[in-house]
């Protein structure tokens, strides 16, 4: 197996006619740690979408080397781990348990098999005991964190998160990033949190207004000025 | 904190016991029938779909405004769902909404349940429907049509809910036709209003910021079949209404009367309030209520048309 | 927003609680339907099926007053019923002053008997409500018959009603914010008002799609083919058992002692 995930040509074209991707074209090469930043509606969110299948535009998307075409959707939903923006579009089971164990029931695993799996993903995110809670009850970062165990009991080869540390206070943000380090998988991670980047990830891949402006190493780019502020980048570090 | 803002849950204890079964027995089948036109039109997106909406529903519920003297106005909102979704769909969620009341918040009972989901599920769907259907292929497809099936759909769906509540109160033996039709059409012909105002101030947005929401609801199936179990259900509440068993009382009167104690009860100045003769001519209260509910309709018709064109002229909404 | 769903109860242990939702669900449907069989005005048999509820208040160890409360929730549908005591034929019992409207006997029983009723109904229910855990609720729907796609609608519709009230209560609460009511200033017209509230309804609607779309997406990405999984299971135990039959007999001789004396 090669964890990658390749997008060629891609475009996309919400149906009121919003033209949110133009021509994305970029490889993530197995094991590799990528980071997707750009301003508010660059298209991040879209892309991400198209990582899964949930939206198909046109080209080419292949992750694992299958292409996303509608007779390898299921094998390519559990290789792809997706943690949406919201956690709340993402928790909707009655409990954290019914919630972890979604992915890994439609999956076919047995039950014994789902729970060890429930109990690890909880563990790795720090949220052991959480099982019997209902998801509205929990707090922002608590949600944020059961959201992305939802996707790790799948154990899948990829993971891409969209704003993943957005909410969160700087504990849990700090957590989340030592979680991200440690996991082995290829990961995409779109994020308004610079600092994060340069900390995590050694590749940015920069959109505005649907198309790459810029990929390559983190540490050239931040160093970029220019490039930075033409892209609504720029974070000012008053400490 | 949950407050139950509509006069349409009927408790348990309020219906008879046979009643209530024959509530059940006529949910079962459209309910079944309901669930598989939409798992046909939606997919396996139907749970999510529905669901949610059904959320979107109660949590709508309690979104008013202020009308009067402390009263406000509320949606119950079979009938936009409906517009939005067709009636089938519509039926579903109402289903899920109602259940979710009676068994989490004891609004409306459970074994009188099967009513409350016709009269707050069923009857609202396709009444709020197929009026606004009508209205719309009236109209024609100038850009008010939505507005004016809206506001008189909405109306129109309290209504005769309200109609066949009180039926169903008076042939239980807990109210007399005679007063409950005319009590509950006349608080429910001003709460239609606030029902068909809500209403309104949604779709006009809607037709502003998604359109093509509008358009999807009009293509759900249950239009060919929304007229006619209109008609049917009309034709069922007015028959109901003049049967002798609506206003059969259980006790049965003659045993009462030949106790010697019978009052005059028609003279009893309750009745005063609910003026007996809405129509001088007419003596019978079924028929006068109907006819009353019949004028007052085609005066909210009228007004909803005025609406609709009204609101067609550009009054500068940035599109 | 935050509704008071008896979670406070939920938590505790009791027979009662650790029953078999199923069999609760059919206890209190039974027992509603069974109060429903009472004639009017036999105020023995309504105590005894109070003395049955104080006992199961007892057995889950609920407070009375907790319930009181609850139950008061059936109370604007009085209105409805608010003319029994006048239309009802029978001998007059007493003469309202000052309006003079006239209470009839028979009226007044009738009245009672339904208020009673309707009372004694709800209050079973919220026995039932502040037993069970929510979740198990609804898989005892499941389990006496409901088709299990409007159970999941159901399960749905619970999970996001919290998050939609409380986007209602963020605008209701931004409304007022900007609602400031001055003397000496008319109010804004009413048809105004309803605009705004329903203008409110639509964009409650437009996220509520959004969302459920959205929400559709996260499971399909975690795999969902549109069958619907039911992961609990609840066993009948000997406790379950008993009660249920416990339940059964008391409707039934109840039931039979009052019509057949
Ligand atoms: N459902 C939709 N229909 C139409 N247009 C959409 C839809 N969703 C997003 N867009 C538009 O597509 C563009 C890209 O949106 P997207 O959500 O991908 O941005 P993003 O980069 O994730 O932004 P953010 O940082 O704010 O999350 C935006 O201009 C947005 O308005
Ligand atoms: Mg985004």
């Amino acid at each position: 197996m090669h964890h990658t995930i390749e997008v060629l040509n891609l475009r996309f074209t919400y149906p009121d006619g919003r033209i949110a991707l133009h021509k994305i074209d970029f490889v993530i090469a197995p094991g590799e740690k990528a980071a997707l930043v750009g301003p508010n509606g660059a298209g991040k969110s879209t892309l991400i979408l198209h990582l899964n299948g949930i939206l198909m535009g046109e080209g080419e998307v292949k992750v694992c080397g299958l292409s996303l075409a509608k007779e390898n959707l299921g094998q390519a939903r559990a290789s792809v781990g997706l943690v949406f923006q919201d956690p709340d579009d993402q928790l909707f089971s009655m409990s954290v348990f019914d919630d972890v164990a979604f992915g890994p029931m439609y999956m076919g695993l047995s039950m014994d098999e789902v729970r060890l799996r429930v109990e690890k993903a909880l563990e790795a995110v720090g949220m052991e005991g959480f099982e019997g809670r209902v998801s509205h009850h929990l707090s922002g970062g608590e949600k944020k964190r059961i959201a992305i165990a939802t996707v790790l009991a799948m154990e899948p080869e990829i993971l891409v998160l969209d704003e993943p540390t957005a909410g969160l206070d700087p504990r849990s943000r700090r957590r989340l990033i030592n979680l991200l380090k440690e996991l082995p998988m290829t990961m995409l991670v779109s994020t308004h949190d610079i600092p994060m980047v340069a900390e995590l990830f050694p590749r940015m891949i920069t959109i505005d207004e649907g198309r790459i402006v810029g990929d390559g190493p983190t540490k050239e780019y931040l160093q970029d000025q220019a490039f930075l502020v033409g892209h609504g980048l720029e974070t000012a570090v008053p400490w | 904190m949950y407050v139950s803002f509509l006069a349409l849950h009927i408790p348990d204890g309020f219906l008879s016991t046979e009643i209530a079964i024959v509530g059940w027995i006529l949910v079962v089948p459209i309910l079944a029938y309901a669930l598989r036109q939409t798992k046909r039109h939606l997919g396996e997106r139907q749970v999510p779909f529905l669901g949610v909406i059904a959320a979107f529903i109660f949590a709508a519920q309690a979104i008013n405004f202020p009308v009067a003297a402390g009263t406000s106005g509320h949606l119950l909102g079979g009938a936009l769902a409906a517009i939005l979704l067709g009636p089938w769909a519509a039926t579903v969620i109402m289903v899920a909404v109602i259940v979710i009341q009676a068994l989490l918040f004891q609004d409306g009972g459970l074994v009188v349940m099967g009513w409350n989901i016709i009269n707050m599920g069923v009857i609202t769907s396709f009444t709020g429907y197929a009026a606004y259907i009508f209205i719309k292929r009236l109209m024609g497809n100038r850009s008010g049509s939505h507005l004016s099936g809206a506001f008189f759909g909405a109306w129109l769906s309290v209504v005769v809910a309200s109609l066949a509540t009180a039926i169903q109160l008076a042939f239980s033996g807990t109210v007399p036709l005679r007063l409950a039709l005319p009590a509950m059409a006349s608080v429910h012909i001003l709460i239609g209003v606030g029902e068909a105002i809500i209403t309104v101030g949604a779709v006009s947005l809607l037709l502003v910021l998604r359109p093509e929401l509008l358009t999807s609801g009009e293509m759900a199936p249950g239009k060919k079949g929304a007229y006619f179990t209109v008609g049917g259900i009309l034709l069922v509440l007015f028959v109901a209404a003049l049967s002798p068993f609506a206003s059969m009382n259980p006790d049965g009167l003659e045993a009462v009367a030949a106790q010697g104690g019978f009052l005059q009860l028609g003279e009893n100045p309750v009745y005063e309030i609910f003026p007996d003769y809405v129509f001088p001519l007419i003596q019978n209260e079924a028929v006068a209520t109907f006819l009353a509910v019949g004028v007052g309709a085609m005066i909210v018709f009228v007004i909803s048309i005025l609406i609709g064109r009204r609101a067609a002229r550009p009054q500068g909404v940035p599109k | 927003m935050h509704f008071n769903l008896a979670d406070q109860y939920h938590h505790r242990e009791s027979i009662v609680h650790g029953l078999n939702p199923r069999v609760k669900v059919l206890g209190v449907v039974l027992y509603i339907f069974a109060v429903g069989l009472l004639p009017e005005g036999e105020w023995l048999g309504f105590l005894l099926y109070f003395l049955f509820l104080i006992i199961s208040y007892q057995l889950s160890g609920l407070e009375f007053f907790f319930v009181l409360r609850r139950s008061l929730i059936a109370l604007p549908f009085l209105l409805a019923a608010f003319a029994i005591p006048f239309t009802t034929p029978g001998d007059e019992w007493m003469k309202l002053p000052i309006i003079g409207w006239t209470i009839t006997e028979t009226g007044a029983i009738r009245f009672a008997s339904i208020v009673i009723r309707a009372w004694l109904a709800v209050q079973a229910a919220v026995v039932l409500i502040s037993t069970t855990r929510i979740p198990d609720l609804f898989w005892s729907l499941s389990a006496l018959g409901m088709p299990s796609i409007l159970v999941s609608t159901i399960n749905f519709m619970y999970r996001y009603l919290f998050v939609l009230a409380d986007e209602v209560l963020r605008m209701l609460r931004a409304r007022s914010a900007r609602s400031p009511r001055l003397p000496h200033k008319p109010k804004p017209p009413v048809l105004w008002e309803g605009r705004v509230a329903g203008s409110m309804v639509g964009s409650l609607f437009i996220r509520s799609i959004e969302r459920s779309e959205r929400v559709y997406s996260a499971m399909l990405s975690r795999g969902f083919d549109g069958r619907v999984l039911v992961k609990r299971k609840f066993k009948m135990k000997q406790t379950d058992w008993i009660i249920m039959v416990a339940v059964i007999a008391f409707v039934f001789m109840s039931q039979g002692l009052i019509h057949l004396r």
